[in-house]
This record gives structure tokens, sequence and C-alpha cells, in this order.
């Protein structure tokens, strides 16, 4: 398993050594907290507050305080539900399906990735919720739990109950595979701990940890199941997600492309969003040797062909909307172009089909500040996508008596902080209290003390 | 081991065997256990604490109660639960119309047509639907006032029976200024009045004035009475600007007409209908042929038609101008053809005009045929002169006092500001009006007069065809019948309802043929409606000085040439100033229910605009300006001097050159709903040839600024995009040569074997369908006999207690209707012209499609909610469980319809919606409700239910009776408020059915019972390609146009 090539370049540079390793992710979560993470941890505490006014409001008031009206009955609400399961698609696909196809670059971005995913799925989650015009009770109905109701039950067919499954199993599996991950590294800094709080924290986090050759081996099955069960996990989350539209029959929504074209779109945000926040990472904490060029370079190899493959579903999608010869399936699609809210669906092109083609430019895909920013661009673009299916979809749709259009009022884009407010305070936390690289694993790829140093 | 015998004892006392060892021996703790201290113990606290806690959650749990107090004697005809029906008569000025009232424990709630009326034959208005609410009107007096200051009846008899004495005494006028007066009865009271008082002058006035066709009624017949038409004679209709379907006269009684000669369920005829107008009018919105026609042109081109006739029949023509008006020619050719069988009619008020209108009608036999003489129509009697002399007068001093009978002149009539300003003058006003409105609120007594619904009254609506009216209710407040005043302040007994029974008994014992005077009585109460049999008029009581008793004479006498001279003067072919045509809309109407919000809530047929008045603009008039989602300019519009801002629509439709505004609105004294709601119309009214003109040619001039504006309109997009899956619309040319025509039915591709491969979209399905054994509910809407009045919009929300959600709502697209009549106006533009498409034409079609829960067996909506809250009925209907809803909007999301409707906030006992919706947050309000459907609460979806509430009580008393339900005996409150009979609810179960028979509804061979077609050759269901199939059925809409491109 751990055999490689020794005409690759090493993944991780600087020469570091085992005690290296452990002493650079280490010292982050011993340290006291630096001032750039005290302002970044200040900023996204006020977003969540700010946010949670919002939330406040909506559930006070009703679902009225957004711009939601009588034919766009979702608008940024599912659209931000989608984006953020996109974006959590990254880290399980990373570690679960990177592991089994023994890509070894994963090893230093798999624990950052692993734990966006978890945190942009608790964002995700938050959505379905709040969108329910009577959350306090739609919280557990929508789960199938025996009841007093009598014979009530909830309804099988309805693909939002499959949603219910496929996301929470997919957060269960997602944060079992992370926490298992997280085992040894935990154990690694209980053994440093020096002071008792620290010890006993660690300590308990780390389950018993002794690092014996039977644990690792036991720990090493658990990874590989792990991997087994999440990578179907990866592609059915997202296919079910997108049966959620596919199953309509709204023109527009109702396409048999969705599931794959979905999962790329997934992969391809959830990629943008991992180097958007590992480049922040490596470089407030310097951790340049662990995540290097090539590693971006991958990602953003990876990017351009998950880009390339929604660019095809889009023009697939006018190809079949005009083969088909369905006057509303023809018209929704034409009308996204250019209708009133042609600006989004071209805000889309740009951002999705275009920007990652720059990739193709090697000077651009090694680029540290292009990657960061045409990363943000992808996932400004992967955020349009799911507005333009949901929204244009909705707005014109069979009967020109109901057209109507949506604009959004500060309270959905209170709602939208306030997950924004929730990702990067789990994310900060995460990154000062939790080893932000899995040392163990990158200590398996580091150049033996045998060899040639660089 | 050894045995241990040792004893041990506890202590000396036992081993000396004291008696308290003894006595004690059996006890664990010789001394009782005391409490130390005698405050409360650790133990009294842990208890008193596990009780407070389990007390103050068991109230947390619990709902407060409110007490339903059962009756301590039960009244005898109120049962709870069960209504109780009483045939009333709807009053509102000269709009008179008999009704059928339902009432829950006492409260009226809803108001339906009377069937039982020769006239209405069960039509209705959404005027007369929404009156129930006024009733409940919290804006309404509470009892009378001096001075503003609360006083006693007592009292208020007493001033003005003084004051009236002493104005009598000075020889000054006693004015009572009043609407048209229907009620013979009150005409009575009146003139008793007169009678003790000799200067009582009764002066009535309309709104919408029809003093010009009365003066040219007295001219041509010799009676100023406006003689009952009858559409439904008519093979060809010309109308010059008569919206006789949305407010001229009598729309509740034309619909009905009208649609007769459009119904093509039974034969293979219609009418054709010209109209020729410069606002695009209900009746417009439904001809066959309109044109648009300038207010300035509109006297030439009765001209021009009269001479086309004229030369036909052979008869002297008028001389005046010419004037080039499309399709004149045409429908003088057909109007000829069809002599005898054909009807003109004019929304002029100018006696010119109708006086030629007249000749026409003369030349063309229609009196006697279409156009009914003998039995005219007293709904409108209101004298332009006679209230012009009042204001005179009363400005000059003469009137010593005014007594205001609901009416309010102030508001509503054009000189209103010089009559507030005169009163000043008159010794004594007084208002009867029911609430402090813009005349009440300037006069020193108010006397409020009872709702319709809490007072006793009689009606002639048209000559020998008798309505009365009997309270539905207790009067709620301090109120007292206005007939019942003036017979107090006459010095007479006050008791309106003895009074009126006892002029019946004088005017109908004669004719009586059942008995005591009792039973005839109650008969006629029951009926709600009477005929008299004598053609002599029984009732000759007219308290104004309008003579429209007197008898008709048959032949014409109009003074055509003089009124052809009046016409060359007054009206021009070449106007090129901007002309304003002032009209009356469906909702609003006058505006005297203005504070009304189902009627302020309900979208105008043609504009589908809510809360406001606009200046519809013509689109080659609109200066670049494009509306989006009612996104708008104001415009500053300036008649003869007087500048007002007011926003624009851009009307399709509008004849070039025309702005158009509505009266009704501007409302100032009417109640928190009306208060500040759009702009006021009627000092803009002018004269010509001595009577109101609603038509400004002169003087008008309008700027649109840069000032934004939104109008609330609940639909937007004008056209619809050409799509015949939504609309099937054919001419009658080829429907009668193929009654299929228009209507082709989509088929799909499939891999059965069928011919072609190809098959109806319902014979294919995922779904196995449903198996109805009892009720299969249908309903089919004739698209060519709805005519878009709306009248069911607000029957729907009165049933079915819809919250109205106020302006700011509507904008935002979140309006609660639950049935919407669609708009949809032709366009110009090349079928594939995306963009195009969206533009109406100029002048364009119109078609009205109500919309409504399709209620589909194989419905979107039910697959997709989580939870399982809207589920499938084993009688066909789609149903909502409010419980049980969590409000996720994907159901909304699914239906291709849109018409699901989602509680975004919570309408009910919320301040947010006090204003705009009463009858959900104030206590008054709330008794309009229907006690027998839920009022939703926030964050639930909710939709057209079939009435479900109707289906079940009518199962329930099929059960009762131990028989099947009757078809006829279940129906929608949209089906049985619609005056044209358009839309048809029943049982598709049922082949006997009306529904069944006018579908031809047969089960699709080797489906379940769910799975219905309909053979007859003009029903569609919209979207049918989706496969969702719908139990609403529509027919095709047919016009009468020789060719379907012509404008």
């Amino acid at each position: 398993m751990q055999a490689t090539s020794s005409l690759r370049e090493s993944l991780v540079t600087g020469g570091k050594t085992v005690h290296d390793v452990t002493q650079d992710i280490c010292s982050r979560v011993e340290d006291k907290p630096n001032k750039t993470w005290l302002g970044a941890m200040t900023l996204s505490l006020i977003t969540l507050g700010i946010g949670a006014y919002a939330v406040f409001m909506l559930l006070w008031d009703g679902i009225g305080v957004w711009g939601l009206n009588k034919t766009v009955g979702w608008a940024w609400d599912i659209t931000n539900f989608v984006w953020w399961v996109g974006i959590g698609h990254a880290g399980t696909l990373i570690s679960a399906i990177l592991l089994l196809f023994r890509q070894k670059w994963r090893m230093s971005i798999n624990r950052a990735a692993e734990a966006m995913t978890i945190f942009a799925v608790i964002c995700a989650l938050m959505f379905p919720a709040l969108h329910m015009g009577r959350l306090w009770l739609g919280f557990y109905w929508a789960l199938p739990l025996p009841n007093t109701f009598g014979s009530l039950w909830v309804n099988f067919n309805s693909p939002l109950l499959w949603d219910v499954f496929a996301i929470s199993t997919y957060f269960s599996v997602s944060l079992v595979f992370w926490y298992i991950g997280l085992i040894p590294d935990f154990a690694t800094i209980r053994d440093r701990a020096t002071n008792k709080v620290s010890k006993a924290v660690y300590g308990a986090l780390s389950f018993g940890w002794d690092g014996a050759a039977k644990t690792w081996m036991r720990y090493e099955s658990v990874a590989l199941i792990l991997a087994g069960l999440a990578t179907p996990l990866v592609l059915s989350v997202h296919t079910i997600v997108s049966f959620d539209f596919a199953t309509s029959v709204i023109p527009g929504w109702h396409t048999t492309i969705f599931p794959p074209y979905f999962v790329a779109g997934a992969i391809f945000s959830g990629f943008a969003m991992v180097l958007t926040l590992m480049i922040v990472t490596r470089k407030v904490y310097k951790l340049e040797d662990y995540i290097t060029i090539y590693h971006i370079e991958l990602m953003n190899i990876v990017i351009t062909i998950t880009g390339s493959i929604v660019g095809i579903a889009y023009i697939t999608e006018f190809y079949m909307a005009w083969y088909s010869q369905v006057p509303a399936e023809g018209y929704a699609f034409l009308n996204r172009m250019a209708g009133p809210y042609s600006w989004a669906y071209w805000s889309m092109m740009t951002c999705n089909v275009i920007s990652p083609q720059l990739f193709w430019i090697k000077k651009i895909r090694t680029s540290i500040a292009a990657t960061f920013i045409i990363s943000i661009i992808v996932n400004i673009g992967m955020w349009f996508e799911r507005f333009v299916i949901i929204v244009t979809s909705l707005h014109r749709d069979y009967l020109p008596s109901s057209w109507a259009y949506f604009s959004a009022t500060r309270y959905d884009v209170g709602v939208y902080l306030f997950t924004f407010g929730i990702f990067f305070t789990l994310f900060f936390l995460f990154a000062k209290f939790f080893p932000v690289i899995n040392m163990a694993e990158v200590k398996s790829i580091i150049k033996t003390s045998s060899e040639k140093k660089d | 081991m050894k045995n241990n015998k040792k004893t041990y004892w506890k202590g000396i006392e036992e081993l000396r065997n004291d008696p308290d060892v003894v006595k004690n021996a059996e006890r664990e703790f010789p001394e009782s256990i005391t409490e130390s201290g005698n405050g409360s113990s650790r133990r009294d606290f842990l208890k008193m604490m596990g009780f407070s806690i389990a007390a103050a959650s068991l109230a947390a749990c619990e709902a407060p109660i409110r007490n339903a107090i059962p009756y301590v004697n039960k009244p005898e005809d109120i049962d709870p639960g069960i209504p109780n029906y009483y045939a009333s008569t709807y009053f509102n000025g000269g709009d008179v119309v008999s009704v059928v009232v339902k009432t829950r424990e006492g409260r009226p709630i809803k108001v339906e047509g009377n069937e039982m009326s020769t006239i209405t034959n069960g039509g209705i208005t959404g005027q007369v639907e929404a009156s129930v609410l006024s009733l409940y009107d919290n804006s309404r007096l509470r009892g009378p006032k001096i001075d503003q200051k609360s006083s006693s009846w007592e009292e208020v008899d007493k001033l003005v029976g003084q004051k009236l004495k002493s104005v009598n005494g000075k020889g000054k006028t006693i004015a009572i200024v009043s609407n048209t007066v229907a009620s013979p009865s009150t005409n009575a009271a009146i003139a008793a009045l007169k009678e003790t008082y000799s200067t009582v002058e009764h002066i009535a006035y309309d709104q919408q004035s029809a003093s010009g066709l009365l003066q040219a009624n007295k001219e041509s017949f010799g009676t100023a009475s406006i003689p009952s038409y009858d559409f439904s004679k008519a093979d060809v209709i010309v109308s010059f600007s008569a919206d006789f379907l949305g407010g001229w006269v009598s729309p509740a009684e034309h619909s009905g007409q009208y649609s007769k000669t459009r119904d093509l369920t039974t034969k293979k005829t219609m009418s054709r209908h010209y109209q020729f107008e410069a606002n695009m009018s209900l009746t417009g919105a439904n001809a066959d042929y309109r044109v648009a026609v300038k207010p300035s042109q509109e006297g030439l081109a009765v001209a021009k038609l009269y001479n086309l006739i004229a030369s036909k029949a052979g008869g002297s023509k008028v001389s005046t101008g010419d004037v080039e008006i499309n399709h004149l020619q045409k429908a003088a050719d057909e109007l000829w053809k069809a002599k005898g069988k054909s009807l003109v009619v004019s929304g002029s008020n100018d006696k010119a005009v109708q006086v030629l209108v007249n000749g026409i009608n003369d030349m063309l036999s229609n009196y006697g045929a279409t156009i009914d003489l003998s039995t005219p129509s007293y709904t409108r009697k209101g004298d332009d002169a006679s209230m012009k002399q009042f204001v005179s007068n009363l400005s000059k001093g003469s009137v010593g006092a005014v007594v205001f009978f609901n009416a309010n002149p102030v508001y509503d009539h054009p000189m209103g500001a010089a009559i507030a300003s005169g009163l000043a003058k008159a010794e004594l006003s007084v208002a009867t009006n029911m609430v402090e409105d813009e005349t009440a609120s300037v006069c020193q007594v108010l006397a409020p007069d009872n709702h319709y619904l809490e007072a006793w009254n009689d009606a002639e609506i048209r000559k020998g065809s008798f309505s009365v009216a009997q309270p539905t209710i207790a009067p709620l407040f301090q109120t007292r019948q206005a007939p019942s005043s003036f017979l107090a302040w006459a010095g007479k007994d006050s008791d309106y309802f003895s009074f009126l029974k006892n002029n019946w008994n004088q005017w109908f014992s004669a004719e009586n043929t059942l008995g005591s005077f009792q039973v005839f009585w109650d008969t006629v109460l029951h009926n709600g409606v009477y005929e008299t049999k004598s053609t002599a008029s029984a009732v000759a009581v007219d308290s104004t000085t309008v003579d429209s008793i007197a008898a008709p004479s048959a032949s014409f006498a109009g003074n055509t040439s003089a009124a052809g001279a009046s016409i060359a003067k007054n009206y021009k072919a070449d106007n090129s100033g901007v002309e304003l045509a002032i009209y009356q809309n469906v909702g609003i109407g006058n505006g005297s229910q203005a504070n009304n919000p189902l009627l302020q809530e309900l979208p105008d047929p043609i504009t589908k605009a809510t809360w406001d008045n606009y200046l519809t603009v013509a689109i080659a008039d609109a200066q670049g300006l494009k509306m989006f989602e009612g996104e708008t300019k104001l415009a500053e519009l300036t008649v003869n001097g007087t500048t007002i801002e007011v926003p624009v629509l851009i009307q399709p439709g509008q004849a070039k050159g025309t702005v158009g505004l509505a009266i009704g609105y501007g409302r100032t004294n009417a109640g928190k709903v009306a208060n500040g709601v759009g702009v006021n119309a009627y000092p803009f009214i002018t004269e010509v040839n001595g009577t109101q003109s609603f038509n400004v040619t002169s003087g008008v001039a309008y700027k649109i600024t840069d000032k934004p504006f939104k109008i609330a309109q609940t639909q937007t997009h004008e056209t619809h995009m050409e799509r015949d899956n939504v609309l099937r619309e054919t001419t009658l040319a080829d429907f009668v040569n193929d009654p299929a025509a228009g209507n082709e039915r989509p088929e799909i591709a499939t891999w059965l074997d069928e011919e072609d491969h190809k098959v109806a979209p319902g014979a294919l399905s995922l779904w196995h369908g449903h198996d109805y054994n009892n009720h299969h509910w249908g309903l089919a809407i004739d698209l060519n006999t709805c005519n878009g009045c709306s009248a069911c919009i607000v029957s729907c929300n009165v049933e079915n207690n819809i919250p109205m959600v106020g302006k700011e709502e509507v904008l935002n697209r979140r309006e609660m209707h639950w049935l919407r009549i669609d708009r949809y106006y032709s366009s110009d533009a090349d079928v594939d012209d995306r963009v195009g498409l969206e533009q109406a034409a100029e002048n364009p079609d119109v078609t009205f499609q109500p919309m409504m829960c399709q209620h589909c067996n194989n419905a979107p909506c039910e697959t997709v909610c989580p939870v399982a809250a809207t589920m499938h009925s084993t009688e066909g209907l789609n149903q909502m469980a409010y419980n049980r809803c969590i409000g996720t909007r994907y159901c909304a999301n699914n239906c291709p319809y849109k018409v699901r409707r989602f509680n975004w906030f919570k309408y009910h006992d919320n301040e947010q919606f006090s204003d705009a919706n009463p009858q959900m947050n104030t206590d008054l309000g709330k008794m309009v409700l229907n006690p027998d459907v839920t009022v939703r609460s926030r964050g639930v979806m909710e939709k057209c239910s079939f009435c479900v509430q109707r289906i079940q009580a009518g199962k329930l008393q099929a059960k009762l009776d131990r028989r099947k339900v009757k078809d006829g005996e279940v129906n929608v409150a949209c089906a049985s408020s619609c005056p044209t009979g358009g839309l048809i609810f029943g049982d598709m179960n049922d082949p006997e059915s009306k529904v069944s028979q006018l579908l031809k509804v047969k089960v699709r061979e080797g489906s379940k019972s769910s799975d219905k077609v309909t053979d007859n050759p003009r029903s569609f269901h919209v979207l049918e390609e989706v496969g969702v199939k719908p139990n609403v059925t529509y027919l095709t809409k047919v016009r009468n146009v020789d060719q379907k491109t012509e404008a």
C-alpha cells in the first residue's frame, strides 16, 4: 500500500522528517491562537449573529419575509441547500474515492476537505429545515417515526423524503469516516499535551488509541470499509437531490440528465471550495510544504474536467429541449438564456463553463492567485446554476397567467449569511483545535531518513 | 462448635423489662419522628416544587378555553350547524338584486342569487356576493349622532322634527337626496314625509347616470324610463360603450341573457356582438368585433349607423359629419338582416345619442322584440337636472334642510365640493348613511340606516316584478331603517314593517288567490319575489320628480334631426386632443362599497389590477413606457385645470388618443380599507346636453413622469404565448363544420401497437388509477359562456374563508384566491417570435379562463408531499389536510396550473393584516366566517377543495333521507354564483348528471373508474399532455367572426 514510484516527485516538500510533521501540525493546536485567527473568528461570529437575526425573523413572522411568491415557491432556500450539499461532496470524494484509487496526493488535503464536507452538510441541512412553513412540526413529521396519529406515515413517494434519508446517511457516514481518521492524530496531541485539560480532552477524543500494530491494522481496515461505504454515497446524495427536480413535471426540472449532471457539478463546486479554503489555510498556517503546487494543480485538473462535464450538460439540455419539440420545454430553456433572468444564466455560463477552461494553461493552473480567484468564481457560478434551475424554471412554467418574477429580500440574504456564519465558525474552530492535516497518513509519504534529502 | 447462647441486650432497659421497652418492642423507632420547627420543611419544599412544576407545565399545555355557551331556550328555527336560507333583496343605490341569504347560528354568512327571480334567474354579481362583509364593516356607525356626538333616536327625532317644522314653516325646501329608490314602500314613506312637510322634495341621482337615456326615452316614447332589454333574443348585438355585462343598468340580468346567445352546448348558432368603445370593458372583451372608438366620435358613429340603417329602411337621414369607423357598415348590414332579432344599446348619457339609438332600434323593429317598453326597469331613475338644481339652490341658501338618504354626493357627484360647502347654509343636514362617509361627516345629524341584511324592504325592480327583503339578523348596532326614520319624522308610526305589510295588503289583496293576506305575505317572503298578475301598475308611487310611471306610447316619436344637429355640434371626427373616458369597473363599481376588501382585492377582469385605479393608456400612447411586473410610472393628469397624479396602466385595446380612469376610488372617509386607495375621478365628470358626461373630450392632458409606482396585478403576463395546450379556440363557421374545430387532441408516440404508434397522453401512465365506487366529482367550464365577470371569485372567497392580503402582498404576488380568472390577450406576433408573443396586439381578442385546482387524478402535488398532507379522496378530490401540512411548498412548485396558495404569514389575528383582512382580524368581521371551513394557519398550503364542505353536507342530507345524492343538490360556490351557467359541477359517475351529459363522459376502455374520457368534441383538459388527468374539463372558446385574424 505504501509503494511509491521513485520517479514520482515527492508529495511533501521541504525535506520534512516525521518529527517535523508532528511539530508543524501539532503546534497549531498547542500554540495560543494568533491574531489572524482571532480576527477571522470574530468576523464569522458577526456573520453568524446577523444571520441569526434573519433566522429569528423568519421563524417569528413566517416564510413571507423571503421574496417567494405563488409561482416561485423555492428560490434562495433550495438553491443554497443544493449548493451546500454540492460543496459537501468534495471531502468524501477525496477521502473515499481517491483512497480506493490509491491517490496519495489526497493525504495532505483530505482532513480539511472532510471537515469542510461535514460543515457544508450541516449548513445544507439548515435549509430544508428553515424553508418549511411549520418547522416546529416538520422537523419530526418528515421522519418515519411511529406515532399516535393513527396509521399516518410519511409519503415514501416523495423525493423530499428520499433527501431526508440520503443526506442523513451521508452526514453520518462522513462524520464517522472523518472521526476515525482523526483518532491517531488526537492520540499524538494527547501524548504531547502538557496541560491537564488538553490531556483529558484529547485523551477522551482519541478513544484510548495505543498505536499498536494490531490497532493500526484495524484502523486501516475500517478506513477501507468506510471508504467503500462512502463511495456510493458520494454519487447517491446528489443523485437523490437531483430527483427533487427530475421527478417533477415542471419544464426545466423534468430531465433525466440531472443525476450525473448534478454529481459532476457537486464535485466541481466541492473541489473549488476545498481549494479556496486550502489556499487560505496553507498560507495562514504556513503549510506550503504539505499542500504543494502539485496538489493544487491536480485539483485544478479535476475542476476542469468536471467543469467541462457540466458545460456539456448545459448544452445537452438545450439539445434535448429542441429535440423533444415540447413547446413548454423549449420555451423554458430559451427563457433561461434570454428571459428576465438571463443575467443569472450568463453569470452561470461565464463562471462555470468559461472560467475553468483557463486551467488548460499551465501557468494559470499552477498560480496560487489565479486558482484562488477561479475557485471562488466557480462557486459563484455553481450557486447561479442552482438558482437558474430552480427559479427560472419555476417563474415561467406552463400557464403564462401565473408567470412572475422573484426578487430576494434581505432575509433571503440573511439566512444565507447565517449558514456562512455556521460554516466559518465551525471551520475556524476545527482549524484551531483539530489537526488540519492527517499527520499519520502524511508521515507515510514523506521521504524516509535513508533517502536522499532534497 | 459450641452453641452460642449468649443474649445481648440493647440496653439496661431491656434487661430490666421496662414497660416502655415492652410496649415499643415491635417498633423500629420508639420515638415518633418529629419535624423540627414549625415552618416549612425540606419535604414541604420538595412537594411544593414538584407540584408547582407539574402545575406550570400542565398550564402551559392547555390552550386558552373559549366557552361556547348553548342556548338556554333554543330558537325554533336555529339548529347549531344547520344553515338557514332566507330570500331577500340586495340594495345598493339603484342596484337591486333578488338574493338568498345563508345564515348560520343567526349570522348571515353568504349571499347567493335567487333562482326564482325571473329577472336574474339566480344570477348575481361580485358586488352582491361581497355585500355580506359590508354588514360586518367596522366603520359602520354604532348609532345616531348629533354634531359628531353620540346621541339617541329620541333626541334625533326631536331635533329633526323641530327643524323640519321650522324649515317648512319658512317655506324653504326640505331636500331628500338619494340614489335611485326602487322600493315602492320607501317611496311611500318619503311621500308620507311630503304630506307632513309640504316643501319636501325628493332628488335622486345615480353615480353612473342614465339621465340622458331617460330623457331620450321620454322624448321618444313619452315616459322617462329604461325599457327592459332582452339580449337573449338578439342575434346581432351592437353596443356603443355600454358595458352591459360589467356595470351598465343590470349586469347580473344581462349576463344571463347574453350567455344564452353564446351557449353552443345544444345549438350551433350564436349571436354576433359588435362593441364600439374607447376603454376595454368587460363587454368589449367578450365582443366578436371590438372597435376602438374615441368618445368624441361616438355620437358620429351612432349617427352613421343610424344613417346606414335609415338608407335600408328608407327613412330620413340625419346630417352629421362623417367618420371612419371600422366594421360599422358590416354591423349595419347584419343588423338589418337580423331585423327584429337585433339590439343596439349605448352607454352614452347624451340624450341626442340615445334618441338616435332608439331610432335605430325602432327602424330595426326591435321594440316589442328585444326591447320591452311595457315592463321598464326601475333601477335607474336619477335625474341630473334636478340634482344640479338642488346644488345651486343649496348654494343660494334656498334649501333649508337636507336629508341624504344613503347617498354620498360629496364624494360621488361632480359637484360634491359645492354640496359640502353649501350645506353650511342649510339649517339642518341629516345623513342616513351607514358610515360616516364624505357626506355624513359634514352633516349635523347622523341617523344611520340598517344594512340591507338587517332590514325589511320591497323593490319593484322592473314594472310588475317585485322583490322583498327580510332581515336575516337583528340590527348589530343602534341603527334604524331610513324609511322608519322618515315615518317617525313625518309624525307617523315608525314601524316600517307594518307600513310595508299594509302597503302590500293594499296593493295586492285584489289579486291574492292564496287565501288570507298572511298566507300571501308568507309566500312572498319565502319566495322573495312576486310578479303582479295585473297589467296595470299596482304601485303608483314615485316620490321623485321624474315621471317614470306613465305608460309609454308604442310609437317612436324622437326628434332625430334635432338629435343629429346636437351630435354634429358636440362630436367631431378629428379631435386631436387627449380624451378621458371615465368608467366604472366591475369590482369597486361606483365606490359605495369601496370599504369592502373582497372587492378591493378582486382583480379587475381586464387589467387584473387590485387596490388601485389607474390611467389606462393605449400601447401607442405609452411614450415608450413598458410595464414589468406591475412597475409603472405616475402620470400627471390635467383635466380642465385640475392636476392629479395617477399611475399609468398600458391597456391593449384602448382607443389611441384616449385615456380611461375608473370612478369609485380616492375615498377619504369610507373606512380603513378604502381610504387613500386610488384617486377620485368624479370631479372630472362633465356635462353634455344638460346631463352628466363620463367622456371628457377637451381640456385633458397627461404627462408620464419619472416617478415610479407599482400597480398590484394578479396577472402580469398579457398573452397565452400561443400555447394551444392552455387555450383552444375556433370560429363559429369552423365549429359548425366540425364541432371539434380548434380542439386538436394531443397524441404522443408509443411503442404500443396502435395506429401510427400514437395514443392519447392519458392512455399511458405509470400509475394505476383509482377506484371511485360512489361519486366522481367533476367540473365543466364553458369558455364561451364565461364572460369573466368574477362573481365566482368573490363567492369562492366568502365560502372558503379566503384571507385578503392587501396591496403590498398582492404586489409580492401572494394573493390567496383559490379561484382566479386568467385573462389572455391575443398577440399579432408570429408563433415563433418568443419575445414578440409576450406583447398583446393593439386591439386584441380576449379570452377568460377560470382556473382553480384541477383535482388531477394523477396529481403531481400528491406524490411530492413528504408527509402526505395532500392526497386523493375516493371521490376524485385532491384533498388538503391542513393539520398535516409542514409547508415545504413542493406541491405548489410541482403544480402545472399554479393554483396552490401558501400562507406566507398569519393572516388572522395579526395586526399587520387587520386593515386588509378585517374578516379574520376584528371581532365584528369574524362573524362572516363560514364555520364549516377552517381558517388556515401560517405556514400551510391551501387550494380549491371543490367546496368539500358542501359535498359533505349534500351527502349527509342524502344519507339522512336514505337516498343517493341528486344531481344539482351539491354545487360548488363558484358554479352556484355564475350568472351565465358557464360552470357546471356534478357527479361524473352519474351518467344522468348535467356534467356527464354535457361532457359525454365515459370510462376509458380497460381503465379504472377514475380514468374518464370526454366525448364532447369541444371538451379539452388544460395541459392534457402532461398526463395529470384533471377532473376539470374546459369547452373551447368559439368566436363568431368571419376570419380569425381579423382585427
